[in-house]
């Protein structure tokens, strides 16, 4: 996954969202240098002060200058740091804010094919603490190595003034250190870049744990979970230890050459200065100002560490970044000349990208306003062939051909533009899913005309009229921060939903299946005056929800192998009488039947091989 | 309002005496994590210690090299030439030996605590009762796991370290000043008391926006996590533009807390270090005039006002560790409140053992009601005897999801007795419960991981041969052969590949492999198409019989399902309305009474031509 990119490569990337602030971050940056010239400088000045001004019997007015000096020199310091935060602060929480809401709106765009590979806390993890430490390291951890880098460097220089012998030993540390950061750097960045991800992927764990929270407790696996979740954590532990070592090892290097150097030093200066090269001035000035060196040279290791960190932090970013979104708009989006609903399946394949084909050239002809429904045998295609409408999922031959088309009044749905294509078409499916929100506010989602009549008859028609008994009625929270609701209930919303959006081609994907018999007929009943103009294409599982339709298309084995009405295909077709008809001519032997259908099934199947 | 657990969570006004509640609860958990780890943590910070020790040990050295070593070479003797600088490496190896030391220490101390907090965390989570998760998300659950616990990792990592040596280094520089002269030193602790204010106010408005940036940053995470996990419905009804925008709107709000908490650090900071030199200014008047009138010596003034000026030094970091000590403080505060929920559904003190449970279930005057609310099953009595299939039927929210949650202990019965082989239900130890009853719902949920990974959840430990056994009876074996590895197949994220049917049957080969004494199946057959389900009948009536994967007696089953195929063959069948049972015999005794039974069979016969 870590595709190992240069440090500036990545970091240039980094350029377009700093641009616009790039101006305050100099201002930052000259801050926080002269807030340290001023901290150094104090010193010095309190020198000069005390040992020219201060004398016994000297005028008070000088104890006065100097005190105010003083005084105003602290207050530039103080200033100078709270002057820092102010330029650096907000433009670096604006850029992280940007680059989360464009992270966001990229997910949002991203295929759902995308969605089924990453999990939601790998996801999160980038959009929470890899931004959140790459402001950080904008505000704080680049303006300081800037700052240190020169403080260094010119620390070095001053050195060289004083005596270019005792600076050349101290600067012979740094070519070690040098090579030693490169290969720090490249291990480093390893480590760190696997932290980030467990964190990651301990994060899908939780989520996970929580959402499958009923399996977990209908089997009593939590201990199973824990000891799983124990593992990866304990994972991670070790990853963190081994960076921390790491970190400790490049902080020892840095920490030691560079004394060791001074030790050196400071037997080759007294030589120096036995012999008189050197005076004892010079050598007592450069070991203050190695002093001072010393100090930044040290600090240098956290904050290559964090410069590393940020890097790949900015990686995983623009790893998702990076993830074209295959479905899009076109860029001259088509309309069919009158939008009447017709739908039709051209030779459309269908293949995960990483599994074998599921739809073969499906081609199937649904007239404007009629109902169609789909059926098969559990995992024959007929989910993916409905997700290919709004798509979803977009059609696909595999490697060597071309998938096909969906189509509607003749237009392909990859040529209308992606918004326009799911207002024309509205989907409801098995597995529901609510939204943190009211009733209303859920039905109403995808609703041209969001109105209280709107609301009314989409819940009339789905049967869901418990919503107005609930405690606020419609306004009631629903999803998952509000009331939790049961399988039957929430199908019925999403249903409501559906119908609500007003589509000219709907698609339902066994929407009924957690409601009883009685309501199921209602619902049935109310339906098929709505569906009267909407092309409806629904996937069947019960001979009931197949009377809704004027005709059924068979899906065997990612083909449609027979289209007709119902009566016909009963009548013709073996297969068909096999998957939808659970009505024998005498039902009371269920033993002898259930035999009976087994052996039809082996048949089946070896047929099918 | 009270402040127990995570009620009141959201709010970060917090009354006077609920602030010091919720912040002693904070610093308990806090104490409770470090606890485990006291020997190292007070090993980490002599290490700290010595550390400093032999820093400061470098620039003496120093000293000793220039006054002593020099003399003693120009008088002929190298001998204190190479003690100095024998000294002086092994100080420097000293140091940088220790620092490695202390910062894979501190590593290993925090990342210990981490690891402990994370378990804890978990484990809870799982304990607590389904009722608790219905109304907090799962989203505040991942908040609580990843951005809270980011914080206190913050604090572990940042502060310690830096705390110990600064305020070592504030006692040593303290000492020296009292030493040189009394008076001064008064005048530097007299800056305690500015100090102190500024730190109170500091404390009391970051407590604020720091509980408001994780109210936020929960949020924030709770939007995210929902929209990636419904992706799917996002599109489908072009969520996007609208959630793009709240997105925006809460990371705004993000933005605008962090920004504040920042300032108000970036206040102190600089308030502390301008309190310092104001404090510099102050000794060196009082001193000046002194030195004016011939109280104090010149070269004495200097030493004072240069170890004044570096007594504050560390204050710089000392702020920077109270504002990650108060980041995280806040973000413990929730962490605390989750720990603190009890769950409502307890595991049994002296729990009853039951090795071979026979599955014989008894209601006695059971009555049940959801928190304080309206009660769902007034006074039942109700007898199941041991290998008997029960069907459950009624209209949806008639209570049958209730009863089957009630026998799964997944709610507690609020009075009566409700008994598995004459054991109370409470009782009985939580592992044995959950091998004798198993629940499969209609929400078939897939953990990441291999399809034989999700079986084995049934019953780990199970073999590959068993793990395709249950499948075969169940007749999910095929098309789990089919996929692209067989049984090692990734089902990716909450199955996305594998249809909703596949899921279930995957769940159903789960509950299979599991042979529980009593199986309860609410809805678990309704995204099944009719021969699908007939296998999975054929298969579980197999193992209901006892002739299943291992040779036993009888299996008790509880179904609830709208599609009477599978109520027709069980022994009896129990019509509930409105929490009790209207109806309890047969299935053919039921539809010749001509009751409710008999209505819903006849329709849903209709139903199926």
């Amino acid at each position: 996954m870590s595709k190992q990119t240069s440090f500036f490569t990545s970091i240039k990337r980094l350029y377009p969202h700093v641009r616009p602030i790039l101006p305050r971050l100099v201002l930052g940056l000259l801050s926080a240098l002269l807030a340290s010239v001023v901290a150094l400088s104090i010193p010095q000045v309190l020198r000069v002060l005390v040992n020219d001004f201060l004398k016994p019997g000297g005028a008070g007015s000088a104890v006065w200058i100097s005190a105010v000096v003083i005084l105003v020199l602290g207050i530039a310091e103080a200033g100078l740091v709270a002057l820092r935060r102010q330029f650096v602060i907000n433009p670096a929480t604006t850029v992280e804010t940007r680059m989360r809401v464009s992270l966001y709106g990229h997910l949002q765009d991203l295929t759902v094919a995308f969605h089924d590979r990453w999990g939601s806390g790998q996801l999160l993890s980038r959009a929470m603490s890899d931004l959140n430490f790459l402001r950080r390291w904008m505000a704080f951890g680049a303006i300081m190595l800037v700052v240190t880098t020169l403080t260094v460097a010119i620390g070095v220089g001053v050195m060289f003034t004083m005596s270019w012998q005792l600076a050349l030993i101290f600067l012979a540390a740094a070519l070690p250190i040098m090579v030693y950061s490169f290969r720090f750097r490249r291990r480093f960045s390893l480590v760190t870049r696997l932290s980030q991800d467990q964190a990651g992927d301990l994060a899908t764990t939780v989520e996970e744990s929580v959402h499958g929270i009923r399996v977990l407790k209908a089997f009593g696996r939590s201990r199973e979970a824990l000891e799983n979740f124990n593992g990866q954590a304990e994972e991670l532990r070790q990853t963190e230890i081994a960076k921390a070592k790491q970190q400790a090892e490049f902080s020892l290097v840095v920490t030691l050459l560079p004394e060791l150097a001074l030790g050196v030093g400071l037997v080759a200066g007294i030589l120096l200065a036995s012999t008189g090269e050197l005076s004892i001035g010079s050598l007592v000035a450069f070991f203050a100002t190695a002093a001072v060196v010393a100090a930044p040279v040290e600090f240098s290791g956290m904050l290559l560490a964090m410069a590393l960190t940020a890097k790949s932090a900015l990686d995983r970013h623009f790893e998702v970044m990076d993830t074209a979104n295959t479905i899009t708009s076109p860029s001259a989006p088509q309309h069919p000349r009158e939008l009447r609903g017709g739908l039709r399946f051209e030779q459309a394949s269908f293949a995960f990208d990483d599994g074998g084909p599921l739809l073969h050239d499906i081609t199937l002809d649904i007239r404007p306003g009629e109902t169609m429904a789909l059926v098969g045998v559990t995992g024959s295609g007929k989910s993916a062939l409905l997700q290919l409408v709004p798509r979803l999922y977009d059609v696909s031959g595999g490697a060597e051909r071309t998938g096909g088309a969906v189509r509607i009044d003749g237009v392909d749905v990859r040529d209308f533009s992606v918004e326009e294509l799911r207002t024309v078409v509205a989907v409801a499916f098995e597995d529901t899913t609510l939204f943190s929100s009211s009733v209303r506010e859920n039905v109403l989602l995808g609703a041209p005309e969001p109105t209280e009549a709107a609301l009314d008859e989409a819940l009339d028609v789905a049967q869901a009229h418990f919503a107005y008994s609930l405690p606020d009625g419609v306004d009631t929270l629903i999803g998952e921060e509000g009331l939790s609701l049961s399988g039957g209930q929430r199908q019925r919303i999403a249903l409501a939903r559906a119908i609500a959006a007003k589509p000219r081609v709907l698609v339902l994907d066994d929407p009924l299946s957690a409601l009883d018999v009685n309501t199921e007929e209602l619902v049935e009943a109310r339906l098929r005056e709505v569906l009267k103009d909407t092309t409806t294409l629904i996937v069947a599982h019960r001979p009931s929800t197949v009377a809704l339709a004027d005709r059924v298309a068979l899906l065997e084995d990612g083909r449609i192998s027979d289209v007709g009405t119902h009566t016909e295909l009963l009548a013709r077709n073996q297969h068909y009488r096999f998957v939808i008809a659970s009505l024998d001519e005498c039902p009371k032997d269920l033993d002898s039947e259930l035999e009976r259908e087994l052996d039809e099934m082996e048949e089946a199947g070896e047929a099918r091989r | 309002m009270s402040t127990f657990g995570t009620s009141n969570e959201d709010n970060a006004h917090l009354s006077r005496s609920d602030s010091k509640a919720v912040r002693r609860r904070s610093l308990a958990l806090l104490g409770s994590l470090i606890r485990p780890v006291r020997v190292r943590f007070w090993l980490t910070l002599a290490m700290v210690v010595l550390s400093q020790a032999t820093r400061v040990a470098g620039p003496a050295i120093i000293a000793f090299g220039i006054d002593h070593a020099l003399p003693a070479l120009q008088a002929g003797s190298n001998g204190p030439l190479v003690l100095a600088g024998a000294l002086y490496l092994a100080a420097a190896v000293a140091t940088a030996a220790l620092t490695a030391l202390y910062v894979t220490s501190t590593a290993r101390l925090s990342q210990a605590m981490l690891l402990d907090l994370r378990l804890r965390v978990f484990r809870h989570t799982q304990r607590l009762s389904l009722e608790f998760h219905e109304k907090y998300t799962s989203g505040r659950i991942i908040a609580r796991q990843t951005s809270d616990l980011e914080a206190l990792r913050e604090l572990l990592d940042s502060g310690v370290s830096s705390l110990a040596s600064g305020l070592l280094f504030m006692v040593f520089t303290a000492i020296t000043v009292f030493a040189l002269d009394w008076r001064s030193g008064l005048i530097m602790l007299a800056a305690g008391i500015p100090m102190f204010f500024l730190a109170r106010w500091y404390q009391k408005h970051s407590q604020i926006a720091f509980r408001e940036s994780r109210v936020v940053s929960a949020r924030l995470i709770v939007h995210f996590v929902e929209t990636m996990t419904g992706i799917r419905a996002v599109k489908a009804f072009r969520k996007e533009k609208e959630n793009a925008q709240r997105y925006g709107e809460l990371s705004e709000d993000y933005r605008r807390v962090t920004v504040r908490s920042i300032n108000l650090n970036g206040i102190f900071q600089p308030g502390l270090v301008l309190i310092g030199n104001v404090c510099v200014a102050v000794v060196l008047l009082f001193g000046g005039f002194r030195v004016l009138g011939g109280d104090l010596a010149v070269g004495v003034l200097l030493a004072l006002i240069l170890s004044t000026k570096r007594f504050f030094q560390p204050v710089d970091q000392m702020a920077m560790f109270y504002n990650s000590f108060q980041s995280a403080q806040a973000a413990l505060e929730k962490v605390s409140g989750l720990l603190e929920e009890v769950p409502t559904v307890r595991p049994p003190k002296n729990p009853v053992p039951l090795p071979h449970a026979r599955g014989e279930i008894a209601f006695r005057d059971v009555e049940f009601g959801y928190g304080a609310g309206t009660v769902v099953v007034p006074r039942l009595n109700l007898h199941i005897p041991a290998g008997q299939t029960v069907a459950l039927v009624g209209q949806t929210g008639a209570g049958k999801s209730t009863l089957a949650k009630l026998i799964a202990r997944f709610y507690d019965v609020t009075s009566g007795s409700l008994t598995l082989d004459g054991v109370e239900l409470r009782d009985l130890d939580g592992a044995e419960l959950r091998r004798a009853v198993v629940m499969v719902t209609q929400e078939a949920f897939l953990f990441s991981g291999s399809v034989a990974d999700n079986i084995a959840l049934g019953r780990p430990g199970a073999s590959r041969g068993e793990i395709e056994a249950a499948a075969r009876a169940v007749g999910a074996h095929e098309f789990i052969a089919a996929l692209p590895e067989g049984y090692d197949t990734d089902v990716n994220k909450r199955g996305g590949r594998v249809s909703a049917g596949q899921r279930q049957l995957i769940s159903f080969a789960r509950a299979f492999l599991a042979a529980p004494a009593v199986l309860i199946l609410d809805e678990a057959t309704s995204s099944l198409d009719i021969p699908s389900e007939r296998l999975v009948q054929a298969g579980l009536s197999s193992l209901l019989a006892g002739t299943g994967t291992e040779a036993r007696s009888a299996r008790t089953a509880i179904i609830i399902a709208h599609r009477l195929s599978t109520v027709e063959s069980a022994d009896r069948v129990l019509v509930i309305h409105d929490g009790k049972v209207v109806e309890d015999g047969t299935p053919a005794e039921l539809i010749s009474s001509g009751g409710r039974f008999a209505a819903l069979h006849g329709a849903w016969r209709e139903s199926l031509v």
